[in-house]
């Protein structure tokens, strides 16, 4: 796809001319963090930002969400009839998302858009965005996405590359829909930089020195990880918050709940996480994963081991390393990755 | 600090080696700046993974609710309050184990640290007082006690209060601390200044429940916010359900709280939800001259009538 020069002095006059047809979102400072936010008019997004302290996921899956309405008034006659809550899908585009994020999203897709069901809420919003990505070209100490299918200049579930360059962005159009976007910008002046954007991806995939150790799990025995001997050391300092799961943007967990107050009710959705001991509570009482052990390995198992088993994608982990930097008691999936991937050296299928 | 390291696995060593406990719990280096992990130690071959530094803010009573094993404890001034506490209130028994006590000199604040530095940290030392922070364009030195936690600045416990074992000479307790001067600025303001105030506090809360998970006190077998037979609080981000929360837990530690910071550190947005609980600390010093975890004999203020016992607050 073709490659579009921005001159920096154009910059917010395209963003101007993109409000018209897109609501835009982006990385903005707020008391010392950057999250995503929806940019006001004449905002431009602060793209002077390692990564965002929580993942982007919530632009296209919100922490909790209205799915529908009702009433529960009885002289009403649409009493207890469930309604689609009013949505705006109208066009949106998510500018200075980072490469590993716009990957997340790609993973999350595979579990809200199969062929058995597809989620409308998911879906309407991913696909009401288009998204516009911004190289990483000082990755953080802990980001290790080199090693977990993704990388600082990586393309997968973007519609836009930018890299910088100092005075000028180059935008690398990498779908139709992103093409659609830079020309609405009126960014439109071509450029002959495949070369130095391949430079520069080299040059940003060699700051990333933190990995992960993977490479034996696809082929490792699933019963052989899952009665490891280190899942008690690894899970004891453990509090069972939801931090790691909230603040990844390959988790996709949720809870269904009802809220009613007099005579008006809805069913929302909210984040879920499997650290939680109710997340696994049944009616009786009974839960399977009683103990921190078992959410703890629950966790890494589910990323590094039963969604390569069921996808044969790679691992559900894109190389952020916000659960690494968060976790208040230091839990680091690259120390967990690297025992499990050790034992599974010992532990291939016997088949 | 490394003496204290070495007195901690050379004392861990001894109580396993003799049996005296069946595991040591302490912390372990952690794989970030700043960051140590809790851990446990079972048999004397293990010790050499225990360390101290200034990097120990968990409140490890935390990791003792319920358990049977006899289990050697490191316990900094705050732990050892709240390992008094979980004595008081039947989380553990006092036979079940060895405290080692380790005088604090207070925990430094990575936020602080982080807001400080110059660009990313890659590494952070500390020594006679001073901690080295090192990043990509330069290294930097703080005074320590400028970038100590908020609760371990006004600290007046840095010494354990029960230990069975001491790894080092008490240090000297802060008098000159006022622990409460940010409670008071809240008290002064006007309930709508206040109400604006923790409408802003609360607000990046994102209901990980790290705060709770990260406290010792918080031990229900399900959290009121976990409860759906009825459901006291509503599970969503509506402000009101996330101040519920927040309202309640702090009301659930009154007359319990050691001001230990472990709530504070654990948010991953950095909520101060200390100012809450702090308020309810400051009415049971004045109103009962009560202080948590100082001592297993006394009943804790809300759990014990005395005569005297002030009720002007009673309408």
């Amino acid at each position: 796809m073709k490659v579009i020069k921005i001159e920096k002095s154009q910059w917010s006059q395209g963003l101007d001319n993109l409000r018209d047809a897109f609501r835009l979102f982006g990385p903005v400072i707020e008391k010392g963090f950057y999250d995503y936010r929806e940019l006001a008019a004449g905002q431009a997004p602060d793209l002077s930002f390692q990564n965002t302290r929580l993942s982007p996921k919530s632009l296209v899956f919100p922490q909790s969400e209205t799915m529908l309405n009702y009433s529960l008034d009885p002289a009403d006659p649409e009493r207890n009839i469930m309604k689609e809550a009013p949505k705006d899908y109208a066009p949106r585009a998510v500018i200075g998302l980072r490469p590993c994020d716009a990957k997340a999203m790609v993973l999350v897709k595979m579990n809200f858009d199969t062929e058995e069901y597809q989620d409308p809420y998911w879906l309407n919003l991913y696909n009401a965005t288009t998204f516009v990505g911004l190289a990483c070209d000082a990755p953080c100490g802990t980001c290790f996405c080199t090693s977990a299918g993704c990388g600082p200049y990586h393309e997968e579930g973007l519609d836009v590359l930018l890299t910088d360059r100092d005075d000028h962005y180059l935008a690398k159009a990498l779908t139709d829909k992103g093409a659609q976007l830079l020309e609405k910008a009126g960014w439109t002046q071509a450029a002959d930089a495949d070369t130095i954007i391949e430079k520069a991806k080299q040059a940003a995939e060699a700051k990333v020195t933190s990995k992960i150790e993977t490479d034996g799990l696809r082929a490792a025995d699933t019963m052989a990880l899952y009665n490891a001997g280190f899942w008690d050391d690894v899970a004891f300092a453990c509090i069972n918050c939801g931090t790691c799961t909230f603040s990844c943007p390959t988790c996709w967990c949720f809870d269904i709940q009802d809220e009613a107050y007099r005579t008006k009710g809805v069913r929302m959705r909210n984040w879920d996480s499997c650290m939680f001991p109710i997340f696994t509570v049944h009616t009786t009482g009974h839960n399977p994963r009683d103990t921190k052990t078992q959410r703890v390995r629950q966790r890494f198992m589910h990323k590094l081991k039963y969604f390569v088993d069921k996808y044969d994608q790679g691992i559900m982990c894109v190389g952020c390393g916000r659960c690494v930097r968060q976790c208040p008691v230091n839990i680091d999936i690259r120390k967990v990755s690297a025992l499990m991937n050790a034992l599974s050296v010992q532990a291939r299928c016997a088949v | 600090m490394s003496t204290y390291t070495d007195k901690i696995r050379e004392t861990a060593q001894r109580l396993l080696k003799e049996c005296k406990v069946e595991m040591v719990i302490g912390f372990r280096k952690g794989s970030q700046p700043m960051m140590n992990e809790p851990c446990v130690v079972r048999s004397p071959e293990e010790v050499d993974q225990l360390i101290w530094d200034s990097n120990c803010g968990i409140n490890l009573a935390n990791y003792l609710t319920n358990r049977k094993e006899k289990i050697g404890i490191v316990a900094k001034g705050c732990d050892s309050r709240n390992i008094v506490t979980h004595i008081v209130e039947n989380k553990i028994a006092r036979e079940q184990l060895v405290i080692i006590g380790v005088p604090c000199l207070g925990m430094i604040d990575k936020r602080k640290i982080a807001a400080a530095a110059d660009g990313e940290i890659l590494s952070v030392t500390e020594a006679d007082g001073q901690v080295m922070v090192k990043t990509a364009q330069a290294t930097q030195t703080f005074a320590k006690s400028d970038v100590l936690q908020g609760n371990c600045s006004v600290c007046t416990h840095r010494n354990p209060v029960i230990h069975d074992e001491m790894i080092a000479e008490p240090v000297p307790e802060q008098t000159d601390v006022d622990p409460y001067a940010d409670v008071a600025e809240i008290d002064a303001m006007t309930p709508e200044q206040r109400h604006a105030f923790f409408e802003e506090l609360l607000a990046p809360c994102i209901r990980c429940y790290a705060c709770r998970n990260a406290c010792p006190l918080c031990y229900c077998p399900t959290c009121f916010v976990d409860e759906s037979k009825p459901q006291w609080v509503g599970k969503g981000q509506d402000p009101a359900d996330v101040r519920t929360f927040h309202f309640l837990r702090a009301y659930h530690c009154a007359g319990r709280c050691t001001d230990c910071g472990a709530c504070q550190r654990a948010c991953p947005v950095g909520i101060n939800m200390r100012l809450l609980t702090k308020k309810l600390n400051k009415d049971c010093l004045e109103l009962y001259g009560w202080e948590a975890g100082l001592s297993t004999e006394t009943r804790p203020a809300l759990d014990d009538y005395q005569p005297n016992d002030p009720e002007n607050f009673i309408h």
